[in-house]
This record gives structure tokens, sequence and C-alpha cells, in this order.
């Protein structure tokens, strides 16, 4: 078994009173892909942050390659932040070269970026820019891959390349980190961990982030007079088509909560979002 | 009442922005209008607003007191608190009294802002201010909601509590057009338009959508062809200009209904 490219362990950051990461641990092995779920504010920057040695835990350890985070070990990854991290008044050409004069590395432009390396970053469009960024990240070969949302805001194709990249990558032994708002590209990932107020609530596959989470689908043809008692019973009620989806009820609440409204009731699997929804206002409900 | 553009095409200086797009939304229902950045989803929702002028073809907007408009960013102001915000937005939309007043603890309880009420909108968080920037274009309960990607940015908690507040004004009878770069998003809408590069790629309800798309989407253990084929998890999928076999859907998701209409697209200009 090679060693673990992260390896976070008890991992705890406190800021004053605030607890933001509440000892999470994390291992990311070489040519995994581990998607890292979670609302805002749920600690995923913060964990990134440690693990990029930009932040040191108040307790726990997280070593990068076998030891703490430093120049040495930045050097060995790359990084897409969300906010990419390029010179909008800069060429693409203009970037790379300070991008990789930085970390060492490359001597040609990669293909995905060759047509546009004589364009300012500003001028071409988000998606050109995702692909500017995520080549800047892989010009010194990095062993681990960190990406902030890298897919956030493009058009289906073009995230569909970007994880082709991605996907060769890990082929080929990178270890891959990334945080992602979007299920789809969860669904792209080897394995999830999923945060909530700063602990890692749950891991796995999909379905083991989604099992234990039950939805009701309920289906009437006077869907608008169902929607409003359902809602008002305080059920998490949500359209889909003209089925009404209660997510984290029973068919008993449902049925009490519907009275003489006419509906054929369903047992259906949650989709991801509606499981952390589900998780967010029961753990919220116990925090009470 | 329908709203909806006809044949519409807008320009701006030489650049074509949207190229003969037909869309119409109806009472009760929700649009979904998906593509990236730049595939013309602000001109068509600001047209639809009255905010564009069209090159050709023809807009049925209603008037501006009968439009709740969210725009992408902005929306609340982020200096007021959210009390003064309901304020600001009662009195620019005539809404006051005990009307005002009645809708204020609605909104505020439904958007679960009821204890944020003496918080700057700037100090919410991101999730919060769009549910709040959702209820202050709502307060004057238009028949015609149009928002610009409400849910870009928010996280997946958030995001499903903005959804139910949405599903409740379209229940509650409101038309509703919304941009969003989410296909889960837009799964569950009534009727879905991708646009891409300002062109309607496919357009109809999700189940439409997958049934019309160009060819089919195979899942495969590798692909014959990389340039119409792409990675979903550790799997391929690889799209054909040719018909499925009988019985075999064309497609199993609007992910691969758009990612191939978008291949079948470039395909035919190639």
């Amino acid at each position: 078994m090679p060693e673990p490219l992260i390896e976070a362990t008890s991992v705890t950051r406190r800021f004053g009173s605030f607890t933001a990461v509440d000892g999470v641990s994390l291992t990311v092995e070489p040519g995994e892909i581990v998607g890292l779920l979670g609302a805002n504010g749920a600690g995923k920057t913060t964990l990134i942050r440690m693990i990029l040695g930009l932040l040191a835990p108040t307790s726990g350890e997280v070593r990068i390659f076998g030891g703490r985070p430093s120049r040495a070990t930045r050097a060995r990854l790359g990084y897409v932040p969300q906010g990419l991290g390029l010179w909008n008044d800069m060429t693409v050409a203009e970037n790379l070269d300070f991008i990789d004069g930085t970390y060492g590395g490359r001597s040609h432009l990669p293909d995905a970026v060759a047509g546009l390396s004589a364009r300012l970053v500003g001028g071409i469009g988000l998606g050109g820019q995702r692909r500017v960024a995520f080549a800047a990240a892989l010009g010194h070969a990095p062993q681990l891959l960190v990406l902030d949302e890298p897919t956030s805001g493009v058009d289906p194709l073009s995230r569909a390349r970007l994880w082709d990249q991605i996907h060769e990558q890990a082929e080929a032994g990178v270890g891959v980190l990334v945080t992602t708002h979007y299920m789809q590209e969860a669904q792209q990932c080897d394995r999830l961990v999923l945060m909530s107020q700063g602990r890692a609530v749950a891991e796995g596959s999909e379905g083991d982030i989604t099992g234990g989470v039950s939805v009701v689908a309920v289906d009437s043809p006077r869907w608008q007079e169902a929607f409003a008692p359902l809602s008002d019973a305080g059920l998490l009620t949500m359209l889909s088509g003209t089925r009404v989806r209660v997510v984290g009820a029973s068919h008993t609440q449902v049925r009490d909560a519907l009275g003489d409204v006419e509906a054929a009731l369903a047992s259906v699997g949650p989709t991801l979002e509606e499981a952390m929804a589900a998780r967010e206002r029961a753990r919220g409900a116990s925090a009470l | 009442m329908t709203w909806g553009v006809t044949d519409l095409t807008v320009t701006y200086g030489a650049v074509t922005a949207l190229r003969s797009v037909t869309v119409s939304v109806h009472p009760g229902s929700i649009v979904a209008v998906v593509g990236g950045d730049g595939a013309g989803k602000t001109t068509l929702l600001r047209a639809l607003a009255g905010a564009v002028r069209p090159a050709s073809g023809s807009v049925n907007g209603p008037t501006l007191s009968h439009l709740g408009f969210m725009p992408t960013t902005a929306g609340v102001w982020r200096e007021l608190t959210v009390d003064q915000n309901i304020d600001f937005v009662g009195a620019s939309q005539g809404v006051s009294g005990v009307v005002l007043a009645a809708r204020r603890e609605e909104l505020l309880e439904a958007a679960g802002l009821a204890a944020a009420r003496d918080r700057a909108a700037g100090a919410l968080s991101g999730g919060m201010r769009q549910k709040l920037a959702f209820s202050l274009a709502m307060l004057h309960r238009p028949p015609l909601l149009i928002l610009d990607e409400p849910s870009t940015g928010v996280d997946p908690v958030s995001r499903v509590d903005l959804w139910r507040l949405i599903s409740t004004a379209a229940a509650q009878g409101a038309a509703v057009i919304m941009a969003t770069t989410y296909l889960d998003e837009a799964e569950r809408a009534s009727r879905v338009v991708v646009l891409d590069a300002g062109e309607v790629l496919l357009a109809g309800t999700p189940a439409e959508v997958l049934e019309n798309m160009p060819g089919h989407v195979s899942v495969v253990p590798a692909p014959s062809d990389r340039k119409r084929a792409w990675r979903r998890g550790r799997t391929w999928r690889e799209w054909s200009p040719a018909d499925p076999p009988a019985g075999t859907p064309r497609v199993a998701d609007l992910e691969d209904a758009v990612v191939g209409a978008a291949l079948a697209k470039a395909a035919v200009h190639a």
C-alpha cells in the first residue's frame, strides 16, 4: 500500500471561541478522487487551507506526502482556487510562464490552451479561464491536486472535458481532493466526505451519504392543493415537475398533513442534496 | 396569462446574444433556463423583463408592476437590515400598512429569516441573502417572477431551501422563469430550455428533453471515439448520432442529454 498523499488525523481548528473544523480525519490515496461536500460554513475551506499549509491546526495533525505541509510539499501539489488565481491583464502564456517559474517545470503550452496563448485572460470567458487555471496547476507535474469548485459556471460539455482531464490525472496516479456544489460532480468522485458544522458527518459512496434518508413522492391531480398543507406542516416540501417531494418524512406524516387531498404516495430515493438538507435539518433540530 | 418570447433575436453591436429563441412561461409552473457563462441566459431574462430591445421577434411580458425580478448579484441592499430592505421594497412597490405587515411576517417565517430581521443584509450568509432577495422580488405578489441564477454559489442545503420557496410561489400560481447552471435543479422544473451560444439547444419538459435529444448516449467500457466520449465517474459515456436500439432510452439524464446535444451541434458545424 503506498503512503497516503493526504493524511489528516483528528484535525481541529478554532478561531477564538469558534470551532471551524472539529476533529476531522481524511485521507487521499494516490489515484483516488475524493469529493468534499458541505454547506457554506461547514469548514471545507478551513480544512483545505490547513492541507495547503496556509493555516496550522489547533490540534490534530495534517501530513502531506508523509511530512508536514511546507514550501516543499506545496511544490508537489497543484491547487486551483475558486477565484482561479490568474492575472486578468496578462496573456495566457504570460500567466503560465509566471506560475511555472514559481514552481518549476513545463517547456511547452498544453494543447487545451494552445489556441489561447496570446489572449488576455480577462477576455477569454470563464470556461477558458478555468482551463488555463487547471493547466497552470498541472505545469509542475504535481502528485496531488486540490480543486476548489473547479467547474462552477461552465457549460456541461466544458465541465465534462475538464473532468476528462481530472480522470486522466487520477489514472496516472495523482490524488485529487475536490470541493463541489454540483451533485453531478460529486458522482465523478471515488469517495465522498460530507462536512457539517465543522465535522465530517458522513463518508463513502453516494449511497452511504443518502442512506437513512427517506423521500415520499406525492402524486395528485391537484398538486397545488397538496403542496400547501405539506409545506405548512413544517415538512421539507419541494416540487419536481408536478410531483411533490417530501424529504425526511414518513407516509403517516404526509397522509396526516394532506388531510382530504387525494394523492398517491410512493417511497423514492433521495437526491444527494435532499439527503444533505435532511441531515442539516436533523442536526439543527437536535441542537435546539 | 402566459408570458414569453417568440422567435426572439437580440444583438449587441456585432454580437448576436440570442438567435430565434422561443420560450413560454405558464402560471403555476417553473421554467429553468440552463447554459454556461455567456450562453445568453441573462439576455433572455432581461428581454422578457422589457430591459433589452429585440433586434427581431416579439416579447410578451407584464408591466413592471406585475413583474418580480431577481438579478444575479445585488437584489438586496447590503447596508440595510433585513427589515429595512422589506420597508424599502414595500415603499417602491406600493405595498404598505396591514398588507405589508402580514407579508413581512409571512416571508420572514418562510425564508427562515425571522431571527435575522435586524441584521444587515451584507452580514447574512450567501444562502440567506439569496432567500431575502427572492422574498423581496415576491413582495408585491407579481404574476411573473424572473430569477437570474438565484442558486449560483449557494450551497446545496440552502439551494434545497430556495427551491422550496420557489416551488411555493409556483404552487400559489406564479409563473416562474429562472436561470441556473445546476442541471439537477433544471430536472425538477416544469420545463427546461437549454441555451448554447445564444441558441436553443434543447427545450421541453425534462422528459421531452430526454426523448428528443439527437442520437443517443450509451455507457461504454472504453470509447471508440474520444471526441464523442466523456467520463462519468469511472465509466465512459459515448454519444452516437444514431437512434438507440428499440426499447432503450436515448439518454439517462439531463446532464448526458445536454453534453450529447452539444456534441451533436459541434458535429453539424464541423
